[in-house]
């Protein structure tokens, strides 16, 4: 199938992911071209088959309930790009 | 000690001459670290060097050696995938995205091996955020495969993979999704293992696609990786996937009989488009086995050619969802000049990633998003179920099966760059390993054209004494293992 500009302007806004003009018609030709590829899974029958997220056996697991000892607030916000005093500063987030 | 005579010094070696005094863990890290500067120019098998903090460790390791307190890795020089976290040294990804990240603490594997006495001498390159077949998508720079400096180390574990192939550390730490320990093993000519999903700990190695990635050694021969496996393998809270067993000491396995093995031979696994001495190479090896007296199966995988679309749907969707942290916020690169939010997070995105993983992003996204989810995640995780019964099933026959480890040897720089889809095929023989979770190895079964070719060895499920087992039997009757690129 073919993905076109839309589908793929659509698709880059929901990755949030930046594109260009160029960018719209290479990715739509690729993403179509290994879509395509997908198409032989059609021919296999999976009526009835449960899907498979995991290859373990495991379901669910817990832990007791203890305190473990954790980084510091320094060390986890040593990485952080643009800081305000003791806050993270980011763009505004409601647009006009 | 010369540089030069450290190429393919095993881990097992380098243990008897530090334990008998014959040379120091600081003689030892130095010659290394001056093969780093000598060789590394042409390999760029490294992103990172961290001669200071070797050299410390290394006479850390000496005091314990002195004290007879010892471990099996205490004093050997390692390189370090650089996907996978080291508290206070840059962990990039091989990305923009991730260029200036010190991670604030340690990967379990690494403070496994650290607390080994193991030694970094780096951090290895790869395809950027492990999406990729050559290294050729790190956004620093390409690797070179060390036996032909034209030719590509694969990847995505391309730097780990030339590292350890030309003698610029002893052994590397490397992750496999769909074969990015075992393809550039098989092209670097060194032993690469992917163990059993859940057998080693994935905290700290940054996620791609998490229900397929796992932690594994490359080493230059079969016992160094049990002796490698040894110490990264176990339990760990910190990662709810890793299984809570007890770990065997793997290198028990090695050297025992394999007479009345049973090996199956996957039809799907010899057909078209395979190189004619890739196919010469693996009936030679399983000749091997069969002199053995292993007994041979031939098979039948009839799911095996739909691994490649399952991985391909399956690994870019968690892709999408893993990588949707990267937002400019908490750490990495951070576009500058935007207006709002919307606009930050999109830039940065659009600076901070380059082409393979945007690529797998969109495709992700897009297979996830509403209207195409049954169609493909869905469908994918359906016949995923499909070929891991039928797995399962060959595995109540077999004992092990061989196959190539690769379609072809390695590939030259730039061959396959301008086509997602054909560098894809490269791990068409390594993916179902991962979309079923049982153990494979690459050891070095051949040459073609003074290149390696990788022979592929998978087994059930926490079956990895079975699979080093089989692969030591065949190492002990060849000697491809021995052989070390000239550089």
């Amino acid at each position: 199938m073919r993905v076109d500009k839309e589908t793929v302007r659509h698709i880059a806004l929901l990755a949030r992911i930046g594109v260009t003009e160029q960018d719209l018609d290479s990715f739509g030709s690729q993403i179509s071209r290994i879509l395509e590829n997908f198409k032989l899974l059609e021919e296999v029958d999976t009526d009835g088959v449960e899907p498979t997220g995991h290859s373990s056996d495991l379901i669910s697991v817990s832990r007791s309930d203890v305190g473990q000892e954790s980084p510091s607030k320094e060390d986890m916000i040593a990485n952080v790009p643009v800081m305000e005093s003791d806050f993270v500063r980011i763009k505004r987030v409601l647009e006009q | 000690m010369q540089s030069s005579d450290l190429s393919g010094i095993t881990i097992h070696k380098a243990r008897e001459l530090l334990d008998n005094h014959e040379l120091s863990s600081v003689e030892l890290t130095q010659a290394f670290l001056d093969r780093i500067i000598e060789i590394d120019p042409l390999t760029r098998a490294f992103v990172t060097v961290t001669s200071d903090f070797a050299m410390e460790q290394a006479s850390r390791a000496d005091a314990l050696i002195a004290s007879g307190k010892s471990h099996s890795l205490t004093g050997i020089p390692m390189q370090i995938k650089d996907n996978i976290c080291t508290r206070d040294i840059a962990t990039t990804c091989s990305s923009e995205m991730l260029k200036t990240f010190i991670p604030p603490y340690d990967s379990t594997v690494t403070s496994r091996l650290y607390d080994n006495g193991a030694i970094l001498v780096g951090k290895g390159n790869l395809d950027e955020f492990a999406m990729g077949s050559s290294t050729e998508n790190s956004a620093f720079f390409s690797t070179s495969n060390p036996w032909d400096l034209d030719r590509v180390p694969g990847g995505s574990s391309g730097g780990p993979a030339a590292s350890v192939a030309s003698g610029e550390c002893i052994f590397a730490i490397g992750s496999d999704t769909g074969g990015s320990i075992r393809q550039p093993a098989a092209f670097c000519g060194v032993v690469g293992l992917k163990p059993s999903y859940g057998l080693v700990s994935r905290f700290g190695l940054i996620a791609f696609a998490s229900s397929l990635d796992q932690i594994g050694p490359l080493t230059n021969d079969v016992t160094d990786s049990a002796l490698v496996l040894n110490v990264i393998a176990g339990h760990d809270y910190k990662d709810s996937t890793s299984l809570n067993q007890n770990i065997p000491d793997y290198t028990r396995a090695l050297g025992s009989d394999i007479r009345g093995m049973r090996i199956g031979v996957p039809a799907e696994y010899f057909g078209d488009g395979i190189q004619p001495e890739v196919l010469e190479s693996v009936r030679e090896a399983l000749e091997v086995f069969e002199s053995l007296g292993a007994v041979i199966d031939r098979i039948s995988l009839p799911h095996t050619s739909y691994a490649m679309a399952v991985y391909y749907i399956i690994a870019p969707s968690e892709a999408s969802a893993n990588l949707a942290r990267y937002d400019g916020v908490k750490y990495g690169y951070s576009a500058v000049g935007a207006d709002t939010m919307r606009e930050a997070l999109e830039h940065t995105r659009q600076y901070g990633f380059g082409e393979e993983v945007k690529r797998r992003i969109m495709l992700g996204t897009y297979a996830l998003s509403a209207g195409y989810y049954d169609a493909y995640y869905l469908k994918a995780q359906k016949v995923r179920t499909l070929i891991r019964n039928e797995i399962d099933e060959a595995f109540r026959k077999c004992d092990i099966l061989v196959t190539p480890s690769t379609p072809s040897v390695a590939f030259k720089l730039g061959e396959n760059a301008d086509d997602p889809l054909k560098m894809y095929l490269n791990d068409i023989f390594t993916q179902p390993a991962n979309i079923t979770g049982i153990p494979a190895i690459s050891i070095q079964g051949g040459m073609a054209d003074g290149l390696p070719i990788g022979l592929q060895i998978m087994a059930g499920r926490f079956q990895e004494e079975t699979l080093l087992k089989a692969a030591y039997a065949y190492e002990q009757e060849t000697d491809w293992h021995l052989l070390r690129p000239d550089l």
